[in-house]
């Protein structure tokens, strides 16, 4: 391809990409410039009130998430003891769950109709359920389950990058355990916490599932906005769209500011600490205890999920633990019309979207990296601007965009099966962006010299050299892109009809009519594809 | 016993398949000595700087400084210097705050640590980044940041490894006048026989976890009390059976090796020889400006190096070598 092909080929997708991830962004901003509106949104406190809980709430879930996994980290990447490895693959579980499926876990196992509060409500004699899982407390207690992993891996990866003679050298100098882990150890993982930090309190500026389903009268920004729209006042909704996107924008901006310099973590080729076997026998059977107590403590809303999508429907009514199991759930699943559309939607939606990521991050790491066009920091820049925004904001922005009839920039989509493909395509970019972007860059252009100059064409290297090469950044960012598409639940509560619902929106309305065992079976299976499709991602 | 620094019969088992085991070793160290762990790759001496440092706990034997017992006294109360092999500067502080690591708390840490520097000749780079530096002045920050707290022995891994051959020779000769300027006790690990012998007043010859030999240099070179000292340091040429009765001119018919250093070989005249030696044939000669190697092949098949005059013979040339001064071993290279 000749340079000037190159450069229109960096401007036509830069072109794309700013129509499918800037334009709609552009479109809320514009509505939003409406003078009632925006006096509705200062006049009203429970608009401040709702950014305020967006706020507190995501800086308390940072909070409490490396309140979790910081320690956990240190433990399992520094110390040896029984089922160390096994337990550390363990606790990187609630990743691959689907936000949706932890929450109604929690709900099968914490919430007031859960074991746990069947079983103390038995044991202490109680005529009803001895608490409520609603309110901050609960959505804090779901974010701290499913956020501290961001911190325990990102902790452990930067502790496994920690050059062990810098320890020593501080010991040899004085330092104490302590001493050197606050000197030393904190400031040269400082990345890698703000790092996560970032990610956790991006997560939970976005969250939906778990303040839509435990917030009572409880509201944040997320669920704020898509109440606003359903009750059909658009131009509020887009203010507040516009507001939680100005507080990701800010949160993003102060956060990077404390990441301080990229210091190269070791001069010379540095050998990781040896996780080291603990010598004291109490300390030994604690570590050991606090490892398995908190696998169990993890696996255990999995095995309620398991356990109540086993539950026909009505069969449980007071007892602590279902009288009746059987795989009839399952069953209906499969075989009524009406229960196997939504999965068939996730599943063709999930691929096409995910499908298009990967052609779309294709394009632009080749463009990016080997032709080094023009446009090459804006198509950058596209690609990631996804992420630095909550999945609300793009929800609500591609709404409003596609429900307008104004080609070449705006057609009527709304209401098609094309919506929400689209929307989980716009989320997928940065993870599949991201992945190639870097596969590309760690890719040594004289392979594909040496492929022209055996005489391979431009296809035949593309499938012969780059592709293979390619394949472990490929696979890991497509199964990431894939199980965020498979457990949507934002873009689709604002986008989904009848016709094109996916999974999540099946799980809430059988929740609604108490088909618990339905939604928990619907869980089950979204738990395991995405288990499987991440597994098979993450093969090396 | 009673050196500055007692090593006594320190001993370390690492366990695995195969088990290995270092020591036990013994060696009393004097003030302000420099002594070298030579030794090749695997023979314990990093194990024995690290048990010094005390980064590894030994399974035997005691550590005495000043007639103190160190031996489980932790790294960081033990007030040992260490230079690490890559230096281990850490990268988040500056030069300055580096240097001062060590010396938290004091009241005058800034200025020692300006101190520090100067001693180095390293006087106003407070400021810079680690990661700006030559690896020259990474090596003297390191050892500035060891000698600030002022500790009573200096620990070097592998000190000139990790600088250019050009720069090592000068670095080595600056290192040990300001070693013995400061006047500490040093203990420094290396796998270079000219390393040892140009930094070291003593060696230690270190092999498979054992001590073989504790000496000055020459006294290593002229005589090495092991055949793997007398091969590992400096050049040598083994001999065995006939060829060694041969060069030996018969004496101690119970000697099964001798080894024979280059320089001690020469090759006899041509109508003066008889009365011993070894024919053979030149092989190669390798030219070095003042003198030659020439590689010698006898006629079964033995082949050693005799270094002599650029002149003294050409390739292909039917010679008889003998020699002026031999090391004895027996079997088992004792």
């Amino acid at each position: 391809m000749s340079h000037r092909a190159a450069q229109l080929a960096g401007g036509a997708l830069a072109l794309l990409l700013a129509w499918l991830v800037l334009y709609p962004i552009l479109v809320v901003a514009r509505d939003a410039a409406d003078g009632a509106a925006i006096r509705a949104f200062v006049g009203r406190s429970g608009e401040w009130a709702a950014l305020w809980a967006s706020v507190w709430i995501s800086l308390a879930s940072v909070a409490l998430a490396a309140a979790i996994g910081v320690p956990l980290a240190f433990l399992f990447e520094w110390f040896d003891f029984p089922g160390r490895k096994t337990l550390g693959s363990l606790v990187a579980l609630p990743v691959v769950l689907p936000p949706l499926v932890g929450v109604i876990a929690f709900l099968f196992l914490y919430g007031e109709s859960g074991f746990i509060a069947r079983a103390v409500q038995a044991l202490l004699g109680l005529s009803e359920a001895p608490w409520r899982l609603q309110g901050p407390g609960a959505i804090l207690l779901v974010h701290a389950y499913s956020m501290y992993v961001y911190f325990y891996l990102f902790t452990r990866a930067g502790l496994a990058k920690l050059d062990v003679s810098m320890l020593e050298a501080a010991q040899a100098l004085g330092a104490g355990r302590w001493a050197t882990i606050g000197r030393v150890v904190l400031p040269l993982v400082r990345p890698s916490l703000v790092g996560a930090a970032i990610l956790t309190f991006m997560t939970a500026l976005g969250s939906f599932s778990a303040p839509y389903i435990f917030g009572g009268g409880f509201r944040v920004m997320t669920t704020q906005i898509v109440a606003t729209k359903l009750n059909g006042d658009l131009p509020l909704a887009m203010v507040e769209t516009l507001a939680l996107a100005a507080v990701a924008v800010v949160g993003l901006l102060l956060l990077r500011r404390t990441e301080g310099d990229d210091i190269l973590v070791a001069l010379g080729k540095g050998i990781a600490p040896r996780p080291r076997p603990i010598r004291r026998a109490g300390i030994r059977v604690l570590a050991t205890a606090t490892g398995w107590g908190f696998a169990v403590l993890l696996l255990l809303p999995h095995l309620t999920l398991a356990l109540v999508s086993l539950v026909p429907y009505g069969a449980w009514t007071t007892q602590i633990l279902p009288p009746v199991l059987s795989f009839e759930n399952y069953g209906r699943l499969f075989s009524e019309a009406e229960r196997l559309r939504p999965l068939l939607n996730s599943l063709w939606m999930s691929v096409v979207s995910t499908a298009a990521a990967v052609v779309l991050a294709l394009a632009a790491g080749w463009l990016v990296v080997r032709r080094r066009v023009a446009l090459r920091r804006a198509i950058e820049g596209l690609l990631a601007l996804p992420w630095a925004l909550p999945g609300t904001v793009f929800a609500i922005a591609l709404a409003m965009t596609f429900s307008v009839h104004a080609p070449p920039l705006r057609w009527v989509l709304v209401g098609t099966a094309a919506i929400l493909p689209l929307a989980y395509l716009v989320r997928a970019l940065p993870l599949t962006g991201r992945a190639l972007l870097a596969g590309y860059r760690q890719l040594d252009p004289a392979l594909e010299e040496a492929a022209a100059s055996l005489g391979a064409g431009r296809w035949r290297t593309l499938a012969r050299v780059t592709l293979p090469q390619l394949r472990p950044g490929l696979a890991a960012g497509a199964s990431l892109a894939f199980v965020a598409a498979l457990g949507d639940i934002v873009a689709s509560i604002v986008l989904y009809t009848y016709e094109t619902r996916p999974i999540s929106i099946e799980i809430l309305s059988s929740l609604r009519l108490s088909e618990t065992g339905v939604a928990a079976a619907f869980g089950v299976v979204l738990m395991v594809v995405s288990a499987l499709v991440l597994g098979i991602g993450a093969r090396r | 016993m009673n050196g500055f620094l007692d090593v006594q019969g320190i001993e370390k088992r690492w366990g695995g398949s195969p088990s290995v085991t270092v020591g036990p070793i013994t060696l009393a160290i004097a003030p302000g000595e420099i002594v070298a762990l030579l030794g090749p790759s695997g023979s314990g001496k990093t194990t024995m700087l690290r048990l010094l440092a005390g980064f590894e706990t030994p399974d035997g034997g005691r550590i005495v400084v000043e007639g103190e017992d160190v031996t489980t006294v932790p790294p960081a109360r033990r007030r040992f210097g260490m230079v690490f092999q890559h230096y281990a500067l850490f990268p988040h502080l500056d030069v300055g705050a580096n240097v001062a690591f060590g010396l938290r708390g004091q009241a005058d840490a800034g200025r020692k640590a300006v101190e520090a520097l100067r001693r180095v000749d390293l006087a106003g780079f407070e400021r810079r980044k680690v990661h700006e530096l030559s690896g020259g002045q990474q090596q003297r920050v390191a050892l500035a940041r060891a000698l600030a707290p002022e500790p009573r022995v200096l620990l070097l891994d592998e000190p000139l490894s990790n600088l250019d051959p050009a720069l090592r020779e000068r670095t080595r000769r600056e290192l040990r006048q300001l070693i013995k300027r400061v006047g500490i006790t040093t203990v420094f690990v290396t796998h270079e026989q000219e390393e040892a012998f140009d930094l070291g007043d003593r060696v230690a010859v270190l092999n498979a976890g054992r001590l073989e030999q504790t000496g000055a240099p020459d006294e290593l070179y002229e005589r090495p009390a092991s055949l793997f000292v007398a091969t590992f340091v400096g050049r040598a040429n083994v001999f065995r059976g006939a060829a060694a009765r041969a060069l030996a001119r018969g004496k101690d018919g119970g000697d099964v090796i001798v080894v024979v250093r280059p320089e001690r070989l020469r090759f006899a005249d041509a109508g003066g020889g008889g009365r011993g030696g070894l024919a053979g044939v030149v092989r190669e000669r390798r030219y070095t400006g003042a003198a030659a190697f020439f590689l010698v092949e006898t006629d079964i098949g033995d082949r050693f190096e005799v270094l002599a005059q650029p002149d003294a013979a050409t390739v292909g040339d039917h010679v008889v070598v003998e020699a002026e001064r031999v090391l004895r071993f027996a079997e088992n290279g004792r």
